[in-house]
């Protein structure tokens, strides 16, 4: 079937038009924070001002810090738990009660994130009041980033290990390896890409999370999107921008870091194949 | 769920290694059980706790009197729910804009993924990618970005000014239209998704089939390729509606101050007037509106697995 004219016309016009809605905001975002005006959204020309004052910013710099470290926490855990439950999961079919942990697993990702920051700050305030720790803070924000980032990562390492060849472990096993070692040797090396895309995909869940966060964090663990919130809630700040322009070129940069080196793993691949057919025809 | 594949694991491979099956199932299982259905049922307890008279703290549900046990619950919070007409407004406002939300991403995002899945191979990876790029960076500075193309000096209204179209500016921020305006942003991605993945996949021979027995194009659209898709559209509208009833970010930053949402009125509840127990109940109300919608949901996400494996 040759798509008319007509239709290839409304499509690339359909799609350029769906394009430009995705990143007007972002692309607003970038050129303001280089604008040198105190009315942000009135052009006042160029300026890194706002660049240089991000530095001095001490409530943003600190709330980042924090951020951060949360986030390598929470995404590390959140891959680890979410590697485990996706091989219960994927592996052992029929086991008692599986029916409920698998929904336990999913209910968070659909899961209002009202709801579950509600529901775990007022079991802390429980354990609280019995054994009088933890504070909220860090390690409590932690927790609930690590429940919502498993549920996502349980997805990702799931439909990886879904669509994995499993002859190649049965072989590893018939051959005599541990299981442990099968699992270093040949399950691991096989995942390796969906447990990092797992763990970038939860890293930026916990770098972003607003509603969670403001349950579970206590006085002075701000983290960085509890501070943009609360000055974005009070109007246009052209601080927020500056940290949205970064995000955007910190993202960019990443995801095109990683989509070259998984060409790369990918060019890497086809030659060794290449290779091991040449021996063995030869 | 999982039909059993032809290459099984033999069967002592449990007794084996009941260590590793013990840890991979166990700590799992061990954290979900104590981070999540733990905190769910202490909001369904305290939902129908009473306040203690000290106005800190609650009455224990279940106390012995005089050699009898004896268990409270406090419906009233539940009562005051449904027949309060601000609360029946407030769920009926929210499950209404997630309606009018997933609809428009439909509207959008199924010609959207339609054209990508049909666009050239060599093209739809970069294509792919340009779709997701926003969705990783920050969800809150991507709704905040609103923000400043909505306001009355924001970027539309300068232009609507500039072009004289209008000679002062549009109010566009903290109304439906901004907050509409920045659910379906957010959430058109997730509607996109797992359309193109069905789309991508469908038997063109099949359209080919339909046309060469004479009919129209937009017949073929109508009569197969969206019957065919059913799937995707199900799953993607799921991916919407559900996260939209319940949210908080958007309606805070883009909405008006007399917006009914619920997600608002549980934050209100809670760290404005400090009603842990209205909150409580208010959760469990909204709990159970998308339980129906979420059961539906993974019983096609199952029915998918199913059919994916082999």
């Amino acid at each position: 079937m040759k798509p008319s004219l007509w239709g290839k016309r409304l499509s690339i016009t359909w799609m350029l038009a769906i394009y430009f809605f995705l990143y007007l905001p972002i692309a607003t975002l970038v050129a303001y924070s280089f604008n040198d005006s105190k009315m942000v959204t009135l052009w006042g020309g160029f300026t890194w001002r706002w660049y240089a004052e991000l530095w001095n910013d001490r409530d943003i710099m600190e709330a980042f810090k924090l951020s951060l470290q949360i986030a390598l926490i929470s995404a590390t855990l959140s891959v680890v738990l979410g590697t485990l439950a996706a091989l219960a999961l994927v592996r052992y079919p029929l086991f008692q009660g599986r029916a409920l942990f698998s929904s336990m697993v999913n209910a968070p990702l659909v899961m209002p994130d009202v709801i579950v920051g509600l529901s775990l700050l007022l079991m802390l305030v429980a354990i609280q009041k019995t054994f009088g720790v933890p504070e909220r803070g860090m390690m409590t924000i932690i927790m609930g980033h690590s429940l919502l980032g498993m549920a996502y990562a349980t997805v990702v390492v799931r439909s990886r290990l879904l669509e994995m060849d499993k002859s190649l472990e049965e072989a590893a096993l018939d051959l005599g390896a541990k299981p442990l070692r099968v699992f270093r040797r040949i399950t691991l090396p096989i995942i390796a890409q969906a447990l990092l895309s797992a763990w970038l995909l939860t890293f930026t869940i916990s770098l972003d999370d607003v509603v969670i966060t403001a349950f579970l964090s206590g006085p002075g663990s701000n983290t960085l999107p509890i501070v943009i919130f609360s000055r974005a809630k009070l109007g246009l700040n052209p601080m927020v921008n500056v940290v949205a322009t970064l995000t955007v070129v910190v993202v960019g940069g990443a995801l095109l870091l990683s989509s070259l080196w998984m060409a790369r793993q990918e060019r890497q691949r086809a030659r060794d194949m290449a290779l091991a057919w040449k021996l063995e025809t030869t | 769920m999982q039909a059993p594949s032809s290459h099984a694991s033999p069967p002592d491979q449990g007794r084996r290694q009941p260590w590793g099956r013990w840890s991979l199932i166990g700590i799992p299982y061990l954290w979900l059980v104590v981070f999540f259905m733990l905190p769910c049922l202490i909001v369904f307890k305290i939902s129908m706790s009473e306040l203690a008279d000290s106005g800190i703290g609650f009455l224990d549900m279940v106390s012995l009197q005089d050699g009898v046990w004896q268990l409270r619950l406090k419906f009233s919070n539940y009562t005051f729910l449904l027949t309060d007409s601000l609360y029946l407004l407030t769920y009926l406002s929210s499950i209404g804009y997630a309606l009018l939300t997933t609809c428009i991403c439909l509207l959008l995002g199924y010609p959207f993924a339609y054209f990508l899945a049909r666009s050239s191979a060599s093209l739809r990876p970069l294509l792919m990618m340009l779709v997701m790029l926003p969705f990783w960076t920050s969800f809150l500075l991507r709704i905040y970005a609103w923000a400043g193309l909505l306001d009355n000096n924001g970027l539309i209204n300068q232009l609507l000014m500039s072009f004289g179209l209008v000679t002062e500016p549009v109010l566009m921020m903290h109304t439906p239209f901004s907050l509409e305006i920045g659910m379906v942003y957010v959430y058109l991605p997730f509607m996109v998704l797992p359309l193109y993945a069905n789309l991508v996949k469908m038997d063109l021979r099949l359209l080919e089939a339909a046309a060469d027995l004479g009919a129209k194009p937009w017949t073929i659209f109508r009569r197969v390729t969206i019957p065919l898709s059913t799937n995707g559209i199900l799953a993607g509208s799921m991916l919407v509606f559900i996260p939209c009833v319940g949210e908080y970010v958007i309606p805070a930053l883009l909405g008006g101050a007399d917006t009914l949402n619920i997600g608002r009125v549980l934050w209100d509840e809670f760290f404005n007037n400090n009603d842990w127990a209205m909150a409580s109940s208010v959760a469990i109300v909204m709990m159970l509106l998308i339980l129906g919608p979420m059961t539906w949901f993974n019983r096609i996400q199952a029915n998918e697995h199913t059919k994916a494996s082999p």
